[in-house]
């Protein structure tokens, strides 16, 4: 008995999976696969209503004219895609920035206090960490509150935080961006401050051999050595900062902002209003976690980082 | 520890002292130190104390346990200065350099205590855990004397004192809410999010084109604002816990797919060839390594799942709810202007969300006990 | 020069001799090719090779010389690209399903979530041995390995060197005719070393299990085996096969004889032939 050499004993590669051995085949897959079951998810949940709305009319209906029905109605419990994307384009493309229906002129509201936010939080959260690593104290008494204060719904204050500085006449961008600061502040404390302490024992010692000051071990070694560390948490701030400014809209009364229209599409049930608002938002939240993705590629890659 | 001046002890000694020569309060009944001559005998006893020690004339714990008493004393002094003898309101310069005198007392009191180091290790855990304390209950004292000092206006910030005694005093409806927000709608919805996570990242774990299709696409939905879907969710499954639910299992169920999912491929090479070379099926492959090697991973997503559980459940009920509820309680009471009583929910929100996260992180620490983040500790 | 030094048994047969079960090992021809980004490396080449059953053989080369990834095709971690390999008499993938052989790798691969004895009965498990006498075969291959009283301990809690004797307990635990070793001390200071060359020699003169055993130290190699592979890198080829006729029960001592001088002289000469080979 002798060995068949080449007898692989893993199954060897299948026709489907050499023609999609990349990422973008299979992302086109489950995406198609995701756009079909809404459709069908369109035609089951419309489905009771759209025979409601048939026998009210007293006309008979064919299972094609139903399914045509159940993606066009005015206010189908879950909308087909193509009526957000219309509602979409409709609200985006077709008003002028500044009219008040624009999709573009709520998402700008709501995209200017995340920015903010963003900023002012991962400017603070950067001193914190700098000094949490180089005061001890600070570390031993702030760094168990910052751990800890992340398990609280912090979320939950956006609305009273909003209401109580609009009762001081604080109102429009700065109540908004106060909350998103104070959300994405902590993932970059945390996030920092792993990433000061990352250079190890050797490195530091190095530094020390040169009798380099604390200034220039900062400089040269943690401030580098903590950037991988910052933009991870930057990607996770910018994101929650985000989901900050649209929870800080849903109680300002609904003026303005995504959050403001997704809160005044389920009072009026204007469900491909909330849809078109949803996507709206995550188009911004995937554009600035992919804008955050870009720049570190960048400086990492000019800090030597292999590609 | 440097022997030589204390500079934080000077400075304390020197607040105090100064505080002395200047008015506590002003106002329709001006109050000064000659008023209370109690408390002026404390704060220049105090004042001495803090010189005598700037001199370096104790160190570690019992330079913390006298500064300790010496604190708990000077914040009972302010306190009373504060609430009866009047300066409660329109507080000026004497009395803030008090305060600021016990600051100095209390950070360099925290300082000593922190540098303490013992190999017992119960001593140590208990000084590491007295510090943090420490700390939060003077951050509390100091929101107490800001707010009634200044004369805060409640609706802006109330004081701790009136939140505790709102949170006391309204325990049945705070229970009912706490029922409804987290046994109903959280614990149900964060078992089925992360359950279901769990066993689609097994399925997909075991097809690598859908690892390939669905994992970008799940790291994509764990940044998007998911909160948004509480509308839909809420006309889908009615305004009681169900669509609450339902908010919460689409949160939760993300973060424990892409976790599961790079955990099962965070057993080593070496340890799968031992596998291997056993001739293991795949299911003793994934249950005798590759589960428990993905642990560290799968309770990773079980913590930050248990804050997003809670978070999602609230802001879901900003959008309807029946007239119970964490998330109603707090969007009613700010409209009524009710600052404290929300302030007392959130207090609730933040102690089921760290007893929560709190009660994961000790399950974590049984199971991943090998984990070199806990071998390091000790 | 002799490029590839054969056995002094010409009519060794191709199929193994499965009934008298003294064959354990049989190469013929053996090619191994990886392909990579810059076009494919000659891992292993024309590889011939026997080993009887008893014997105590070393792998000795410079890295990237193949000693490896022979161990490796053996235990079927690699796949063959030409050339027959047998195991037991059969292929090594039929012979891994058998469990026919231990293997001890270069780390000790524990398992840090299980104690030393679960870590032992791994494999015992997996095969579905019952519990009673799997803590009974824990017990008698750790006390073997001299760690009898670890049981309860975790793989952290230990040293390097014990570490490294625990997986060479959980390699005999189920009691496999052949063990593979690869570099199974390299990680380890000299004093531990020697400590546990003596300890695998007594092991191996008990049991009378077959040992492949690769390593980059010549006194080891000429220590241990029973026969030296000599091997030198591209591509991956055997140079010289080295027997020695020391006794079986070996002490320390033994490594200033001239007769173990000698034959770490041959061995080091031969390393040094398939160097100048390559410049």
């Amino acid at each position: 008995m002798t060995t068949d050499a080449l007898a692989a004993p893993g199954s060897r590669p299948g026709w489907l999976s050499r023609l999609f051995a990349g990422r973008g085949g299979p992302i086109a897959v489950v995406v198609l696969a995701i756009l079909t079951l809404w459709y069908a998810g369109a035609v089951y949940l419309n489905a009771p209503g759209m025979i409601d709305a048939f026998e009210r009319e007293k006309r008979a209906w064919s299972t094609a004219e139903l399914i045509e029905g159940t993606w066009s109605q005015d206010r189908p419990l879950l909308p087909a895609p193509h009526q957000v994307l219309v509602e979409m384009k409709k609200t985006i493309l077709d008003k002028p920035i500044t009219s008040k229906r624009s999709l573009v002129f709520h998402a700008w509201v709501t995209l200017s206090s995340t920015l903010l936010g963003f900023a002012i939080g991962t400017g603070l959260g950067i001193v914190l960490a700098v000094g949490i690593v180089h005061v001890r104290t600070l570390e031993k008494s702030l760094m168990p509150w910052i751990i800890s204060s992340q398990t609280i719904p912090i979320l939950a204050i956006a609305p009273m935080v909003v209401v109580v500085l609009g009762a001081i006449g604080l109102r429009g961008l700065v109540p908004k961006a106060i909350i998103s600061t104070y959300l994405c502040f902590f993932p970059v404390t945390i996030g920092m401050v792993k990433g000061l302490r990352s250079p190890d024992l050797l490195q530091m010692d190095l530094m020390r051999t040169y009798n380099a000051s604390r200034w220039q071990t900062f400089w040269k070694l943690r401030w580098p050595s903590s950037l991988p560390f910052l933009f991870t948490s930057l990607k996770v701030a910018v994101a929650i900062s985000l989901v900050g400014a649209i929870v800080g809209e849903l109680p300002t009364g609904a003026q303005a902002g995504l959050g403001a229209r997704l809160l005044a599409g389920s009072y009026y049930g204007q469900t491909i209003q909330i849809w078109s608002a949803l996507l709206t938002a995550a188009a911004l939240a995937a554009a600035m976690v992919g804008l955050v993705g870009l720049t570190e590629r960048f400086v990492l890659r000019r800090m030597g980082a292999r590609p | 520890m440097r022997r030589g001046l204390d500079l934080w002890m000077l400075a304390a000694a020197l607040l105090a002292a100064g505080a002395l020569g200047f008015p506590l309060s002003a106002g329709d009944l001006p109050l000064s130190w000659f008023d209370v001559p109690a408390a002026a005998v404390y704060v220049a006893l105090f004042a001495a104390l803090c010189a005598w020690l700037a001199g370096g004339r104790a160190q570690g714990l019992v330079l913390g346990a006298i500064l300790s008493v010496a604190a708990v004393l000077g914040v009972a002094v302010a306190l009373h200065l504060l609430y009866d003898a009047g300066a409660g309101g329109q507080a000026r310069l004497g009395f803030w350099l008090f305060v600021f005198a016990i600051w100095a007392a209390v950070w360099r009191g925290i300082a000593a205590i922190g540098s303490f180091r013992s190999l017992n290790r119960g001593r140590q855990r208990g000084v590491d855990l007295l510090v943090p304390l420490a700390f939060g209950l003077w951050l509390v004292f100091l929101w107490e004397a800001v707010t009634v000092g200044f004369g805060v206006p409640q609706v802006l910030l109330p004081t701790p004192s009136m939140i505790a005694a709102r949170f006391a005093g309204s325990l049945d409806i705070l229970a009912a809410d706490f029922n409804q927000t987290f046994v109903k709608a959280v614990i149900s919805g964060y078992i089925m999010g992360c359950g279901s996570g769990f066993l689609v990242s097994i399925l997909v774990d075991r097809v690598p084109f859908l690892k390939r299709g669905l994992l970008p696409l799940g790291n994509l939905v764990s940044a998007l604002p998911i909160v948004g879907i509480a509308p839909i969710m809420v006309m889908w499954f009615g305004f009681d816990w169900q669509s609450k639910a339902a908010v919460v299992v689409i949160m939760t169920f993300f973060p424990m797919l892409v976790n599961t999912v790079s955990g099962l491929a965070a057993a080593g090479a070496l340890e799968r060839e031992l596998m291997r070379s056993y001739g293991a099926g795949y299911w003793q492959t994934l249950f005798k390594l590759r589960l428990p090697a993905a642990m560290p991973f799968i309770f990773n997503a079980l913590k930050i799942n248990s804050t997003l559980a809670l978070i999602g459940a609230i802001v879901a009920e900003f959008f309807g709810t029946p007239i119970v509820g964490m998330g109603f309680r707090i969007s009613t009471e700010v409209g009524r202007m009710n600052v404290d009583m929300v302030w007392a929910e959130i207090v609730m929100a933040a102690l089921a969300g760290s007893a929560f996260y709190g009660a994961m992180a000790l399950c974590e620490r049984g199971v991943t006990f090998w984990h070199p983040s806990y071998r390091q500790r000790h | 020069m002799t490029p590839l030094p054969l056995q002094s048994e010409p009519t060794a047969p191709p199929e193994p001799a499965a009934g008298d079960g003294r064959r354990v090992v049989q190469a013929r021809d053996l090619t191994l090719t990886f392909q990579t980004a810059d076009g494919p490396v000659y891992a292993l080449s024309n590889i011939d090779l026997d080993i009887e059953q008893g014997d105590f053989v070393s792998f000795i080369g410079p890295s990237g010389c193949g000693k490896t990834t022979l161990l490796r095709a053996i235990a079927d971690l690699e796949h063959l690209s030409g050339g027959t390999l047998t195991v037991n008499g059969v292929s090594p993938h039929q012979a891994r399903l058998n469990r026919d052989y231990g293997y001890v790798f270069q780390a000790p691969a524990l398992y840090p979530w299980r104690s030393i004895e679960r870590n032992v009965t791994l494999p015992l498990e997996i095969m579905g041995v019952p519990r009673a006498e799997r803590r009974e075969r824990a017990r008698t291959y750790l006390d073997l390995v001299n760690l009898a009283g670890f049981e309860k301990k975790f793989p952290w809690q230990l040293s390097g060197g014990m570490q490294q004797r625990a997986s060479i307990a959980r390699a005999l635990c189920f009691d496999p005719a052949l063990l593979l070793m690869d570099e199974p001390f390299g990680a380890l200071d000299e004093i531990v070393r020697d400590h546990l060359n003596e300890q695998l020699l007594q092991l191996w003169s008990k049991t009378g299990k077959t040992v492949v055993f690769v390593t980059h130290s010549i006194p080891e190699a000429v220590f241990l085996s029973t026969k030296i592979v000599v091997m030198s890198p591209r591509p991956g080829r055997i140079i010289d096969v080295i027997p020695t006729d020391f006794p079986r029960d070996r002490n320390l001592d033994m490594r200033e004889t001239p007769a173990f001088l000698e034959v770490a002289h041959r061995v080091r000469e031969g390393l040094r032939a398939g160097h100048s080979y390559d410049d």
